[in-house]
Order: structure tokens, then C-alpha cells, then sequence
């Protein structure tokens, strides 16, 4: 188990350390950081001393090496629209993004599951073939189409929640702000994380809906019945920690990308997350955000695969054995 | 008194333009510290009968008639509820597949406790005390240390003893057992049944024991009940019945069971049995499509020559070469293969001898030692042309016949697949007309060609395999259990099949089998193996009569005992 673990170790410390080389190459490559951080009449000489000045002249490795020193220590530079720490622009936005991440995640999980063991195991309900129409909405219609019907539906038409923004925020210790702790920012955080939550939502309920299909005709299920088990013991116990291995590996992924790719939600309600630094970046050319962005979103990758991949063993007895030997 | 009894039992199918009657009007009882077998082919509603007195008929099964009384209580008509109280408390059932059955996320003890739990009126901690009792009295050594296992530290032997203390834990009364030992190893199941047996007595259980092998009926029941196709055609004394039966069905069952004893020419052709073939076109090798072109080299000496096999398979890898563990499944393996001869490799689940076929064949590389087809070496050929020419002369035919054809290409396009793959008919048409014949001569009809597999049944299928091995005209034949998925009256009808092709192609044949009564009448040398090695290699008679190796004698004395078979209708035949 300890060799697993420090195996995947090595293994994220070279995923990150490629994703950083890519970060890095954004400076190179995406037009002159000269040009974006001054004006048009900055002299020659002034540029090439702020070129000096910054580094820029050294060479690529001893740049790379700086830049992979400073990521290490959370220090991504300043961003040029901003003109302030990367870092501390990102932690700023972070705790928003994370809130709403997490509501509907768990959200998709808390709703996904119980529909999903519900319509595989009662395949003919007309409640299952309700329940399989509205995800196939689910799939079907685009995130930002969803959030703005919502909006309309409640916000403009039954005027019963807020259309944008995060409402009343609390502040926690120096850096973290909650909604949670208040009315409005409760209230605030449901249409959003209903429409981040949705696709996941829908993708785990089809997911745990095939996978119970499959489980339930195997034979120790049936012995599990011939033993005269009580259905809530097969159906829970037995059939859906079965399930649960494919399950947790796409809600796995999918959860990294509720948190990376929350940029469509968070613009359509004016969240005030990462994802729209994220996009404002794009639009400025702003690289320091754009490389932190990358870097911290592939950091979320690596830590949710090295824990779906440690659920694996705890979930599964018999990888206990085999994985050693990979 | 008899603990079960079935009384006129019909189970229904309904479908949606007419209703399938999988029983039909089944009368059977069970007294206690009794064990009646049920014995037939599949889909003569066996299954159907253990899934009816437990109450767990699949979807849309119903009982159209009868009723089941277990202690005089009528079980039939009780509500779910009820009925799922009485599973597992007062009927135990045992199911086929050991290595399915148990849930592979829960330990045993979690499995023997939950299902306690539920039925004995027992505190967890007496629960686990009784798990431990249990799995001692079904013959699991270190029961306190291996109750806290998962079924996948047990061997398949040992995992069926966990199912059978997992069906008894809450003592039951009647015991269904549906194939208990079908995928077990002959030493195994003879290990598991004489545990059957003993629970029986010991506990006082009526015990239902569904099974189509002849041979564990008359190891263990007291009574059998003969069904075919939804009928009980035949109930009674067991050592009556198959001594001495009345029904015609029951005789030609019987007759097709391969004998242990004598080898005879051909199993009998039972004409009872429904699907056999339709007497096959007979064909003249000399003019044949078949026999032309056959442009190998006659051969000196043995035709294929294995020597000194080694085969090591990699199960834990390290960076450092002498940290890396390997298993050996083939050691030192060396026999010859005689021109127009089979040979049998004989021996229990991992002894290695699909492996000996797959390193043949060049599916796997060995870690050692040589291979000599018609004097070439094999394992060293590089040449492309010449793996290819090498490939045509030995085909395969595999154990499985559903998952060994395309399901999504007709017939006649699997069998017409390596006769364009090796280029051996100029045009199309003349393809097809090769297939057609092909099909004609294994006994499916050249109409069988324009279906695609899954409207075969299991025989048939096969039926499609050998004449797909015969489409590239090869001379040496590997056949890795081509029988073990099939009933006893195709398994007769198949081998045969396989038997009349090598009199008349001339056939060389490696004949792989788990089933000694099988290899008997199929082979002319047998080699017995076991955990990779070739044990001893003899003329079959001989290794029958004279068995030189301890283990030899050990799985010859395994063999269910057939003697209380009625034979009298072959003697004629051998005769």
C-alpha cells in the first residue's frame, strides 16, 4: 500500500512538473509580457531595462527554473491587468469557486445515486422512464442555456432567487469568505450549483442505472436472495458498493472538471470565482493568471486521481493484492 | 414423512403471442437425510423446478398449476414477504459457479453473520463464533483466521464449501442444489460431494440436487427424476433407474455418456435427442475440395515434436531483473505427435494444458525449449510467409462456442474468413461454394450460411467451429475441450463429428480435456499434466489399465463410479 502510494506520488510530481514546462511556455510563446505591461510611450532603453529588470534576458532553463522555484512557494508573479500578486488574486476568488464546486457536487451525488438505484432497479416504473427523460435534458442542453432558463424561471418570472452574484458573504480567518453562513448566499448558491451540478448529476444516475442493471443479474445477488436477505441489504450492501468502482472513477474526473471548467456557470451568474478571472485573463492576455489557472487545475487533477485511485483499494479487496504488483 | 413435496407442479412462461410451459406438471417428494437428483440436457426445465420451490422464478415466471408443501406447509401461495422469510431459513439453495457467487466486496464472515443475523434469533459475536463452527464443519482448515478473508483468497474448491456453509448457516431444511460441482475439477468435486453427502445425514436435510451429469447422479442420490423438455419422463430409485430404464429418453441419456470402462468405435446415435445432425454427405478425398492441393510434405517420423517447453509468465515486476517473480506454468514439456494421431493432454483446471495449445499455436512465445512442426522449428520462425503457411496446417477449435464466433458476421462469412485470408480460392463464388460444402459436411446445411450464430444452439455452433477450422485444408487439429460446454447427447454427436473428419482427412489432432472418460474413447496416446508438468505420456488403454504415476491412479480412482449404468443396450454396439 505504502509502495501504491509513493508510486502514484512520483508519477503526479511528473505530471505537474510537464504541466508547469507548458505554463511556462505560455510566456514565450503568447506575445511579448514587454508589450502587455507597458505603454506606447515607453522608450526602447526603459523596456530593455524592465526586460533586464524581470529577468527576461537569462537564459530559458535558468527561467524555467525560476518559474518552477516561484510555483513551489505559490508565487506566480503579478498579473498585468491587475498589477498584483497572481497568488493572492487566486486565493481571493478561490473559496467562491470551491463553495459552489462542492454544492453541486454534492448535489449530483446526493441526487444522482438514490435516481440511479432507483430506475436500475425498477426498470418499468413510469417514475424511472420520468426520471431517465429529464437526464437525457440534462445531456442534452448546454450548461449556459440551462443557467439562463433558471434564471428566467426564478429569478425573473417567480422572483424567488438571486440571478447573480454570491449574495452576503461571511469572512473566515484572513482569506476564506463563506455563503453559507447567510440567508443570501445560501439562496445565491442553489441556481448556480443546480446548473453546474446537472450534467454530473445526470451522467452518475445513468451510470449507477447500468451498472445496477448489470450487478443485480449476477449470481451473488441471486444466492444474496436465495438466502432471504432483506431487498434493502441486497440493494445497498451487496449490489451498490459493486457499482461502485466505475462510479467513482467518472465522478472522479467529473468532479475536477466542476471545479476547473466552472467558467460557463460562473459567467452566466456573475459568480465571482476563479473561472471568471480566468476568462477576464483570456481576454486581457493576462499570461501570470492564465499559467497559475493552468497549474492549479491540473494540481486538482492529480490530488482527485491519487484519492480515486486509493478508493479504488479501500472499496475493492481484490486490487489489495494485485495492485502491489503493478 | 417427506420434508418436500411438489405436487403437480407446471411453471409458465407467458410470452407475448403464446405461453411457454418450462415444467409440466412435476410430482416429486424429498424425506429427510435424502438426496434426489434431477438429470437432463439444458432446457428441460430443471433449473426451472429448484427456482419454483425457492420462489425466485426469473421474470415473467409464474406457477400456472400445483402446489410445493414443505412440512406439510403450503408454500406456493405465500405473499412475498413470507416467502422471502423462508429463504435461506428453511430452504438453502447452492448455486453452479463458486467464483461468482459469493459478493467479492464483503468478507465471508460479513456474508455468514448478515444472512445469521437475519434468520437465528443469535447476538453478532454468537453469529461470528457459529461462522467460525461452520466453515470447520465444511472442511475449511484455520476457520478463525480464514473467516475474515474475501472470497477471492479462496480456491474455487474451497470458495463452493463457503457457499455451502453460506446455504446451511441458518439450518435449513431443504437443501436445492443447482449444479453444485459443473465447474469444478474432478478431484474437487468429489471432495465436494461426498461433503454434500455427509451434511445430508448429519443435518437431516432434504436435499434437491439439479445437475445433467450422469456420473454425480450416481455418485450421491438416493432417488432421480429424469426431465426432458418440461416433463418428468422417469422418477424413482436411482441404482432402478439407471440400471434398469423404462423410458426411452432415459436409455438414450445413458448411452451417450462417454464410458470410462471400454473404449468403443462410435458413441451410439441417439435418435431420441432432438437437433442431431442429418446424416452428413460422405465425400471422396481423392476428388475433394478437401483433399486437392494438400501440398505438405509427407512427413518421417513425428508430425509435430514439442521438447523442453518452458513457459514463465511475469507476476510481479520489479526494476531489478533478480527481484522479478515469475510463474511457471510449463515445465520441461516434451512429447511427440504421430502423423494421424490424436493425442490427449488430460488434467485439472491450471495444470497448463491450454497453455501447451497456445504455445503451439504461437499465441504465446515460450520462455524455453523448441517446437517442430513437420521439421520446422516454430518458435523461431521470423518470416512472415512462412508463419503464415505455418498457421494454415493447424487450426484451432475452442472450448467456448458462444463467445468463439463473430456474433456480428453470418455463417458463411466466419467460414469463408481464412480461406480469403490465406488466399485459397481464386474467386468468390468458388469460396462459397467451398463453404456451402463445408457446412453440408460437418451436418449444418448449406443453408445454415446466410444465419448468423446466435440462431445455433450450443452444438451447432460448434458444428460451425470445426468447419471453420477445416476451411484452411489444415493437417494438424488442436481442440481445446470442444466438448465441456455441451449436453452428453451433442458432446456424442460432436465427437463423433471429430472422429469421422480424421478417417477421413487424415487428421493429426491434439485433444485437450479435463474429462478422462471423454479422452478414452477420443485418444490414442494421453499424457496426464499437473501444475505445468507432463506427468507420464502412455497409449490411453494402457494408462486406463496400467496408470504409472501416483496422481494417474489418484484421478482414475476420482472418476464418478458409472457401474450401476445400464449398459445392456451397448453391448450390441461394441460388440
Amino acid at each position: 500500500m505504502f509502495g501504491f502510494i509513493s508510486r502514484r506520488l512520483v508519477m503526479a510530481v511528473v505530471v505537474m512538473f510537464v504541466v508547469a514546462l507548458i505554463s511556462f511556455m505560455l510566456f514565450r510563446f503568447v506575445g511579448d509580457p514587454i508589450n502587455q505591461m507597458v505603454g506606447i510611450e515607453t522608450t526602447p532603453e526603459q523596456r530593455e531595462a524592465l526586460r533586464e529588470r524581470l529577468g527576461l534576458n537569462d537564459p530559458i532553463i535558468i527561467q524555467f527554473a525560476r518559474f518552477i522555484m516561484g510555483a513551489l512557494q505559490f508565487d506566480f508573479g503579478n498579473s498585468y491587468q491587475f498589477k498584483q500578486p497572481v497568488a493572492e488574486l487566486i486565493a481571493k476568488r478561490l473559496p467562491a469557486t470551491l463553495e459552489l464546486s462542492f454544492v453541486s457536487a454534492l448535489f449530483a451525488l446526493v441526487v444522482g445515486v438514490p435516481m440511479g438505484v432507483y430506475t436500475g432497479l425498477n426498470r418499468h416504473s413510469p417514475l424511472s422512464k420520468l426520471f431517465l427523460t429529464v437526464s437525457l435534458i440534462g445531456v442534452s442542453l448546454p450548461t449556459f442555456f440551462i443557467g439562463i432558463l433558471l434564471i428566467f424561471l426564478f429569478s425573473v418570472h417567480l422572483q424567488w432567487l438571486p440571478s447573480f452574484g454570491r449574495g452576503d458573504v461571511v469572512a473566515i480567518g484572513d482569506w476564506w469568505t463563506t455563503g453559507f453562513l447567510t440567508l443570501s448566499g445560501l439562496k445565491a448558491l442553489i441556481l448556480p450549483s443546480i446548473t453546474l451540478g446537472l450534467f454530473q448529476m445526470t451522467l452518475i444516475m445513468r451510470l449507477i442505472r447500468a451498472e445496477m442493471l448489470e450487478v443485480i443479474r449476477t449470481d451473488y445477488i441471486k444466492f444474496a436472495r436465495a438466502r432471504g436477505l432483506p431487498d434493502r441489504s441486497i440493494h445497498f450492501v451487496h449490489a451498490l458498493k459493486n457499482t461502485m468502482v466505475p462510479v467513482i472513477t467518472i465522478t472522479g474526473l467529473q468532479l475536477g472538471s466542476i471545479i476547473a471548467f466552472a467558467i460557463i456557470t460562473e459567467t452566466v451568474f456573475q459568480w465571482p470565482g476563479m473561472g471568471l478571472l480566468f476568462l477576464q485573463a483570456v481576454q486581457n492576455v493576462d499570461i501570470p493568471i492564465m499559467a497559475a489557472y493552468l497549474m492549479l487545475t491540473a494540481f486538482i487533477f492529480v490530488v482527485i486521481n491519487l484519492a480515486v485511485d486509493i478508493l479504488y483499494v479501500v472499496i475493492d479487496p481484490r486490487l489489495r493484492t494485485e495492485r502491489s504488483g503493478l | 414423512m417427506s420434508i418436500l413435496e411438489i405436487r403437480g407442479l407446471t411453471v409458465e412462461f407467458p410470452g407475448r403471442k403464446n405461453t411457454f410451459v418450462a415444467a409440466r406438471d412435476v410430482t416429486l417428494s424429498i424425506d429427510p437425510g435424502k438426496i434426489l437428483g434431477v438429470v437432463g440436457e439444458s432446457g428441460a426445465g430443471k433449473s426451472t423446478v429448484g427456482n419454483a420451490v425457492i420462489g425466485l422464478l426469473e421474470n415473467p415466471g409464474r406457477i400456472g398449476a400445483g402446489e410445493i408443501y414443505v412440512h406439510g406447509e403450503r408454500i406456493d401461495n405465500l405473499p412475498q414477504k413470507k416467502m422471502r422469510e423462508l429463504r435461506g431459513k428453511r430452504i438453502g439453495m447452492i448455486f453452479q459457479d463458486p467464483l461468482t457467487s459469493l459478493d467479492p466486496l464483503q468478507t465471508v464472515e460479513f456474508q455468514l453473520v448478515e444472512t445469521m443475523l437475519q434468520h437465528l434469533p443469535l447476538s453478532k459475536s454468537e453469529a461470528q463464533q457459529r461462522a467460525i463452527e461452520l466453515l470447520d464443519q465444511v472442511g475449511i482448515p484455520n476457520p478463525a483466521e480464514r473467516v475474515k478473508q474475501y472470497p477471492h483468497q479462496f480456491s474455487g474448491g474451497m470458495r463452493q464449501r463457503v457457499v455451502i456453509a453460506l446455504a446451511l448457516c441458518a439450518e435449513p431444511e431443504v437443501v436445492i442444489a443447482d449444479e453444485p460441482t459443473t465447474a469444478l475439477d474432478v478431484s474437487i468435486q468429489a471432495q465436494i460431494l461426498e461433503l454434500m453427502k455427509k451434511l445430508c445425514t448429519e443435518k437431516n436435510v432434504a436435499m434437491l440436487v439439479i445437475t445433467h451429469d450422469m456420473g454425480v447422479i450416481a455418485e450421491i442420490t438416493d432417488h432421480v427424476a429424469v426431465m426432458y423438455r418440461g416433463n418428468l419422463v422417469e422418477y424413482g430409485e436411482s441404482h432402478q433407474i439407471l440400471g434398469a430404464p423404462t423410458h426411452e429418453y432415459t436409455k438414450s441419456l445413458i448411452a451417450a455418456v462417454p464410458r470410462p470402462d471400454v473404449k468403443v468405435h462410435r458413441f451410439p446415435q441417439v435418435d431420441y435427442i432432438e437437433g442431431s445432425a442429418k446424416p452428413f454427405k460422405q465425400i471422396d478425398i481423392s476428388t475433394h475440395w478437401l483433399g486437392q492441393s494438400r501440398d505438405y510434405k509427407p512427413v518421417d517420423g513425428a508430425l509435430l515434436s514439442v521438447k523442453n517447453i518452458d513457459m514463465k509468465f511475469l507476476t510481479k515486476n520489479a526494476w531489478i531483473p533478480k527481484n522479478r517473480q515469475y510463474f511457471s506454468a510449463l515445465k520441461q514439456v516434451s512429447f511427440d505427435i504421430q502423423p494421424g494421431e490424436t493425442f490427449g493432454l488430460v488434467g485439472e483446471s491450471g495444470s497448463g494444458k491450454s497453455t501447451v495449445a497456445r504455445v503451439i499455436t504461437g499465441l504465446y512465445h515460450p520462455s524455453g525449449g523448441t517446437v517442430h512442426f513437420a521439421g520446422q522449428e516454430l518458435t523461431s520462425l521470423s518470416d512472415r510467409k512462412q508463419v503464415l503457411a505455418m498457421r494454415r496446417q493447424m487450426q484451432m477449435i475452442f472450448q467456448d462456442p458462444y463467445s468463439s464466433l463473430n456474433s456480428r458476421m453470418r455463417v458463411r462469412d466466419i467460414v469463408a474468413e481464412p480461406i480469403k485470408f490465406h488466399k485459397l480460392a481464386s474467386t468468390n463464388t468458388e469460396c462459397f461454394r467451398i463453404v456451402d460444402d463445408l457446412l453440408d459436411h460437418v451436418g449444418l446445411g448449406s443453408a445454415a450460411g446466410k444465419k448468423y450464430p446466435h440462431e445455433f444452439s450450443g452444438g451447432q455452433r460448434q458444428r460451425i467451429s470445426i468447419a471453420r477450422a477445416l476451411a484452411t485444408r489444415p493437417r494438424f487439429l488442436l481442440c481445446d475441450e470442444p466438448t465441456s460446454a455441451l449436453d452428453v447427447s451433442i458432446q456424442a454427436q460432436i465427437l463423433n463429428l471429430l472422429k469421422d473428419l480424421q478417417d477421413e482427412l487424415g487428421l493429426t489432432m491434439l485433444f485437450i480435456s479435463h474429462d478422462l472418460a471423454v479422452i478414452r474413447q477420443m485418444c490414442n496416446r494421453t499424457g496426464v499434466m499437473r501444475f505445468g508438468e507432463l506427468l507420464e505420456v502412455q497409449e490411453t488403454e494402457a494408462l486406463f489399465e496400467t496408470p504409472q504415476h501416483a496422481y494417474t491412479k489418484e484421478l482414475l480412482s476420482l472418476m464418478p463410479s458409472m457401474d450401476i449404468l445400464s449398459r445392456d443396450n451397448l453391448e450390441e454396439e461394441v460388440a
